[in-house]
């Protein structure tokens, strides 16, 4: 045997998956708490016991740990247009596996300062201009971050001809300072791997100290990246395979869970009918969104918002009584339901997170009528062609019926113009490995390829 | 000596494509850095490209006969966006049908284009033009 430890430090659970490199197989999985708070280790040794041990011990080959405790990778991104390269910066940011607290864009006010300063954030991403493009608003904002009162690292992913000049004055007050390609080199055009890379870079030799998951460092070998990352790494060699393994081809992932629901697709989006204009800034071909008004249990409140009176409809409940169960999930954020109608309630919530989030991510076609006829212009992805959907996250894993949340990514004929996936094909990440076997790329991507077109279930 | 920026589209819901090519294929062989947006660009492309590239001028074409509505207020929006000393050209078929050119010159001067031009003007005219409004010559 040539047992692998992997493990997620999670914000509430700190989930262990151990797997057998030699026949490919997971030996078992667990989770427990995670407290930061006394000792990451402690979670992970509870999580461990579950596990029933060989006789004589285990033997880890590898010990691998992604992590989104102590609030996950925070960070602020600043662009100069907010359609154009602050919109690169944030897709760049999110791609990294970072939470992404506020986008600015522009030149940052004194209020914007202060608003950064209240965020902490652990990675400043600044961007702007295009290369020999605009030059002054890295240059102003360099200059204006320089006045915080504290060190935050920054990634530079600016103008190529000022980037130096501008990490230069950054330098005066903030640590590190990487400078990454530019996030859009031209106009329209983006360019995130370096500076998602740079991000990475930064994870591992300034946050992970900083956030004190260096401890877990002891027992394991090293703290990789942010879950988020992991669960994003995973999703590419799923799509795309490894050597003569074949993937499962263009796909999109739905991670419901209690604070964001996540969406991934891996796939390219262009249009699938003939006619069609593509406008718009491109979109990265592994693409991610979060939706922090999502969730099923910390943001219930916020999520009963943005679907409205769609709950109590669905639902055929009085609204007061969908609040009262809404402020139930905020109180008890780990609570399963326990009752047939808590389950279907459940259901229904989770149904509108995943049709609002997958919304949000595909795109849109809308008809421009000219005077004389109508054209197609698209922005963002046509996924209406996309062969596999993906479900994974706590809450979705734990409910009854899986398939009824999923099935809120699918097309709807009475809003057309959302280019959601039409004929997908369903697939449960049961044993909830995806963010393990992101990290298991790292030391064998076959394995990690083959584990999850074994485990993942077609439903 | 630096090269010069221009955005080049085809501005509103005109779909007309070949002339645009055309001129983005002149202006870079003319030596300036062409950002093409193509067609159906809106008034706010316009503005947000030559934000991000640091552009030296904005070259409108509209072939379709709606020029005078999609224009409107162009030139107010740069000033809004802190680009309101840009050069603003503009071609094609500006209004519907032949019609005399300089009264719609004169709408358009009074719109805050710099330089308007008669349908089918050869790009060898506006490159002339562009680099002594760019004190190139
Ligand atoms: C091909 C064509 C189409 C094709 C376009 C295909 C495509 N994707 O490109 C299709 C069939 C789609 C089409 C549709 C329409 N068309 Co049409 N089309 C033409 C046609 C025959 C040729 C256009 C062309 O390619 N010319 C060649 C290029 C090289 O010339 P150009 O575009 O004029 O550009 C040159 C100059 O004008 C100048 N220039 C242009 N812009 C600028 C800008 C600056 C700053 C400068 C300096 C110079 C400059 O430089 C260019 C290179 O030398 C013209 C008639 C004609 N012969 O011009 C009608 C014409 C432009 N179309 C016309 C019309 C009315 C339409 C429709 C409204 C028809 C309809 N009823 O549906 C639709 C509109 C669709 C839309 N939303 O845009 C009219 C416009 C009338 C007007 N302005 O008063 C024209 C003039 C025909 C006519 N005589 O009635 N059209």
């Amino acid at each position: 045997m040539q047992a692998v430890l992997l493990v997620d430090f999670g914000s509430t659970y700190t989930k262990v998956t151990i797997v057998d490199l030699e026949t490919e197989r997971i030996i078992g999985t667990a989770q427990a708490g995670t407290t930061i708070e006394t000792n990451m280790m402690e979670g992970l040794h509870q999580a461990l016991e579950k596990i029933p041990e060989p006789r004589d011990g285990w033997q880890f080959v590898r010990k691998l740990a992604c992590s989104s405790a102590a609030g996950g990778l925070k960070m602020v991104a600043s662009g100069l247009v907010k359609e154009l390269t602050a919109e690169a910066a944030r897709r760049a940011a999110l791609g990294a596996g970072a939470r992404v607290l506020q986008v600015f864009s522009y030149e940052l006010s004194a209020s914007d300062q202060e608003k950064i300063g209240a965020l902490k954030p652990d990675i400043l991403l600044l961007a702007g201009g295009t290369d020999g493009g605009n030059k002054e608003i890295l240059l102003k904002n360099a200059e204006h971050l320089a006045e915080l009162p504290f060190s935050i690292p920054v990634v530079v992913a600016g103008n190529k001809v000022v980037a130096l000049q501008a990490a230069e004055i950054l330098r005066k007050r903030h640590h590190p300072v990487v400078v990454a390609e530019n996030v859009m080199p031209e106009l329209n055009v983006l360019a995130v791997d370096s500076a998602r890379l740079a991000i990475r870079e930064v994870f591992l030799d300034n946050i992970i100290h900083a956030k004190g998951l260096d401890k877990a460092e002891e027992f394991m070998e090293r703290v990789l990246m942010p879950t988020p990352a992991a669960v994003l790494s995973a999703a590419e060699l799923l799509a795309q395979g490894f050597d003569d393994e074949a993937g499962l081809g263009e796909l999109l992932i739905v991670d419901v869970g209690g604070a964001t629901t996540d969406v991934h697709s891996l796939a390219q989006g262009e249009p699938s009918k003939p006619g069609v204009m593509l406008k718009g800034l491109p979109e990265p071909y592994a693409k991610r969104t979060v939706e922090g008004d999502l969730g099923m249990r910390y943001s219930a409140l916020a999520l009963g918002e943005a679907v409205g009176k769609r709950l109590a409809k669905h639902l055929g409940w009085t609204e007061e009584k969908v609040h009262r169960q809404l402020e139930l999930y905020v109180a008890e954020p780990w609570r399963v339901p326990e009752s047939e109608e808590e389950s279907s309630f459940d259901t229904a919530m989770g149904r509108l997170a995943v049709e609002l989030a997958v919304e949000r991510h595909v795109g849109r076609i809308e008809v421009v009528y000219t005077p004389f006829g109508a054209s197609y212009i698209q922005q963002g992805k046509d996924l209406t062609p996309l062969p596999v959907v993906i479900g994974t996250g706590g809450v979705l894993l734990r409910n009854a019926q899986p398939l009824g949340i999923l099935a809120g990514a699918v097309f709807n004929p009475a809003e057309p113009t959302l280019l959601k996936p039409q004929e997908p094909e369903f697939y449960l990440d049961k044993d909830y490995i995806l963010a393990a076997m992101g990290l298991l790329r790292e030391i064998s991507p076959l394995a990690a390829l083959r584990m999850m077109k074994k485990y993942l279930v077609k439903i | 000596m630096e090269q010069k920026t221009l955005i080049l589209g085809v501005i509103g819901a005109d779909v007309h494509a070949v002339g645009n090519r055309i001129l983005d294929y002149a202006f870079t062989q003319a030596g300036f850095k062409v950002i093409n947006i193509g067609v159906l660009a809106s008034q706010e492309e316009f503005i947000q490209a030559a934000i991000e590239t640091n552009a030296d001028v904005i070259l409108v074409s509209s072939l379709y006969g709606h020029g005078e509505i999609d224009c409107r207020g162009l030139r107010e929006k740069c000033q809004e966006s802190g680009i309101g000393n840009i050069l603003l050209y503009v071609g094609g078929n500006l209004v519907v049908g032949k019609q005399d050119f300089a009264p719609v010159e004169r709408l358009f001067k009074g719109m805050g284009f710099d330089r308007i031009y008669p349908p089918g003007t050869m790009p060898d005219v506006p490159i002339a033009n562009l680099r002594q409004d760019l004190g190139l010559v």
